[in-house]
């Protein structure tokens, strides 16, 4: 236990350790990288009509575990026993002989536009379910919703932290031309899935960010030919503008904790500061006074502290100052420049781009500057988001060249696992939310 | 508004409000804005002086930054000291100073560098005495590249800050 607590606080790079004795148990940490065996059999259909949904369902689980990289499917060719009902007890050494260590059985149900799930976990190898038998009622036109909360569990029950499936982000969806790119505000389920639009394209928008619950977005609308702040409800779509003040500029806004306020970027005079300003009494707070530029905020976990970007000492490097502003310290002493640092949700390290030799990476730091990591390299890529757990980054890469395109990719924080997330059409600027209620 | 060519665009006869310089940024330029801008107040080649035309070909109407920077050039300055003539001389004018970025950079940063090298050429045109309530300024950071290719020879043209022409009778 002691040995498994060291390894959940080591800094809690991906990989997987599976205990050989005890429980099923996949603690992520660095330096192995044998994924899990899971076998999940296609979930049962309990009603007339429920089958095309439920093999929706399980093959999406399995994408989602999957896609993690620290889980491995069992394809069903390999399968001995089958699974007929969901209430069948199981012949655990069936499932042993092929080496699944997981199995994952459900069932579904539709009634009407009602769809219920459930499913059960059992840890193969100690012949023992893990966690109770869940069930979930939605919609069947929210059945993806429903698989991705499925492999939340499952995720969650065998590494003991919290899943991400169940998230959208939202983002800068690209078309056009380099000289003459289209771009609006879209969200999508965070494996690509339901794509919508919530601008058009009759302005350049940038940098969006969810609210801490993902009720609401920000964002930088080129609405009136200068940059000024939006404020989005996701479900009404409706919008509103910040007031800025004529010859002022804002951008690179971030929701406070409480969703309150808006912590954010003015130019005016040709210098970019930081400010907070309280979106219900329009009230402003200057949080940094210097004449070199600073930007990109974002605030800890706890609200008590912000991370942000500034060129006082000739390039873009990273600081940390209190919420209220005051003294900064700065944490980032690598060779090249950093900027677009974004608080880890577990608060232990600062996630940046990094601009080094004509080259540009994802990296995580500690929020002292030590153990820096570098987790992508490209020509471009840029702006990293956290998913719900702390696990995962999303960024944008952009190719080189006349040609060049935009798309989102993830990675896992040891910097395995990189993915593009599948889209039609270009992306950037990431901003994951929280996992759905 | 791919019929109209950058010298196509120069030729065109401008009009109240509308921008005089729809295809500054390249590819298609501004959507509609030059077809809206047709109907006639001011007519004026490039080779007409009080045109804008004049200022965008003869003059030019951009200046352009080293890598980071936003200091103007001293060729930078020849250039702005014929706007600040041009704008002095022009009286109905007004202009937007877009900053502009390479896309060498992170791009909430790069809005604010372009924020920087076009207060550089609007404190530059006042120090020169044109009124600083005809000169607003704004930035596309790296959002708008003139030249797309991954190069420095593209770099050094989208590293700018563009003087953009607007006739408006100011008020006050």
């Amino acid at each position: 236990m002691k040995r498994l607590m060291t390894l959940l606080l080591a800094l809690f790079l991906a990989g997987p350790v599976m205990a050989q004795d005890g429980p099923l148990r996949l603690t992520i940490t660095d330096g192995v990288i044998e994924p899990i065996t899971f076998a999940a059999p296609v979930f049962q259909a309990e009603t007339a009509g429920a089958g095309q949904v439920a093999d929706d369902i399980s093959r999406l689980v399995v994408a989602d575990l999957a896609g993690t990289g620290l889980f491995r499917e069992i394809p069903s060719g390999a399968f001995i026993s089958q699974i007929s009902s969901f209430a069948q007890p199981i012949s655990f050494p069936d499932w042993r002989a092929i080496n699944a260590q997981a199995l994952i059985t459900g069932a579904v149900a539709v009634n009407g536009d009602q769809l219920t799930v459930k499913f059960r976990l059992y840890d193969v190898f100690s012949g023992q379910e893990l966690g109770q038998g869940l069930q979930f009622a939605g919609t069947t036109a929210g059945w993806r919703r429903m698989g991705h909360k499925v492999a939340d569990a499952v995720y969650s029950r065998i590494t003991g932290e919290g899943g991400y499936f169940d998230s959208r982000v939202v983002f800068v969806a690209e078309s056009g031309p380099k000289d003459n790119r289209q771009k609006r505000l879209a969200i999508m389920d965070y494996d690509g899935a339901n794509v919508q639009f919530l601008t058009d394209s009759s302005a350049i928008v940038l940098a969006p960010r969810f609210s801490p619950n993902g009720d609401r977005v920000l964002y930088t609308s080129f609405e009136s030919g200068f940059p000024r702040i939006n404020v989005l409800n996701v479900a009404t779509v409706g919008r509103q503008q910040l007031a800025t003040a004529p010859g002022e500029m804002a951008f690179s806004p971030r929701f406070s904790r409480d969703g309150q306020s808006v912590i954010y970027s003015l130019s005016n005079g040709g210098n970019t500061d930081i400010y907070r300003t309280d979106l219900t009494t329009g009230q402003h707070v200057r949080l940094t006074s210097a004449p070199s530029i600073e930007t990109a905020p974002s605030l800890s976990p706890d609200g008590s502290q912000i991370v942000f970007e500034s060129d006082r000492s000739g390039t873009q490097q990273l600081y940390i100052m209190s919420a209220n502003g005051g003294e900064a310290r700065r944490i980032s002493f690598g060779a090249g420049r950093y900027g677009t640092p974004v608080w880890s949700p577990r608060g232990d390290l600062v996630a940046f781009t990094k601009q080094n030799a004509g080259r540009f990476h994802i990296g995580v730091m500690r929020t002292d500057g030590s153990e820096e990591r570098l987790l992508t390299a490209s020509f471009l890529d840029e702006g990293p988001t956290w998913s719900p757990n702390g696990r995962v980054i999303m960024f944008s890469r952009e190719t080189q060249g006349a040609a060049g395109v935009t798309s989102l990719y993830s990675v896992d924080i040891s910097g395995r696992n990189l993915r593009a997330v599948p889209l039609q059409g270009g992306a950037s600027d990431p901003s994951w939310g929280p996992l759905q209620p | 508004m791919k019929v109209f060519s950058k010298t196509a665009v120069a030729l065109l006869i401008l009009t109240t409000a509308a921008c005089t310089n729809p295809d500054r940024f390249g590819g298609g330029g501004l959507d509609g804005q030059a077809a809206a801008g047709a109907d006639a107040q001011i007519a004026g080649s490039a080779s007409d002086p009080t045109s804008p035309a004049f200022f965008n070909q003869t003059i030019g109407d951009r200046v352009l930054f080293a890598v980071d920077q936003s200091t103007i050039t001293p060729s930078g300055q020849a250039v702005l000291d014929g706007q600040a003539r041009w704008l002095l001389a022009n009286a109905d004018y007004r202009a937007v100073i877009e900053g502009h970025a390479d896309e060498q950079g992170t791009r909430e940063y790069n809005l604010a560098l372009g924020f920087r090298r076009a207060n550089a050429v609007r404190e530059y045109l006042v120090s020169q005495g044109v009124p600083a309530n005809r000169l607003e300024v704004t930035s596309y950071g790296k959002e708008r590249p003139i030249e797309i290719c991954s190069a420095e020879s593209c770099y050094a043209q989208n590293r700018r800050a563009v003087t953009v022409l607007s006739f408006s009778a100011i008020t006050s």
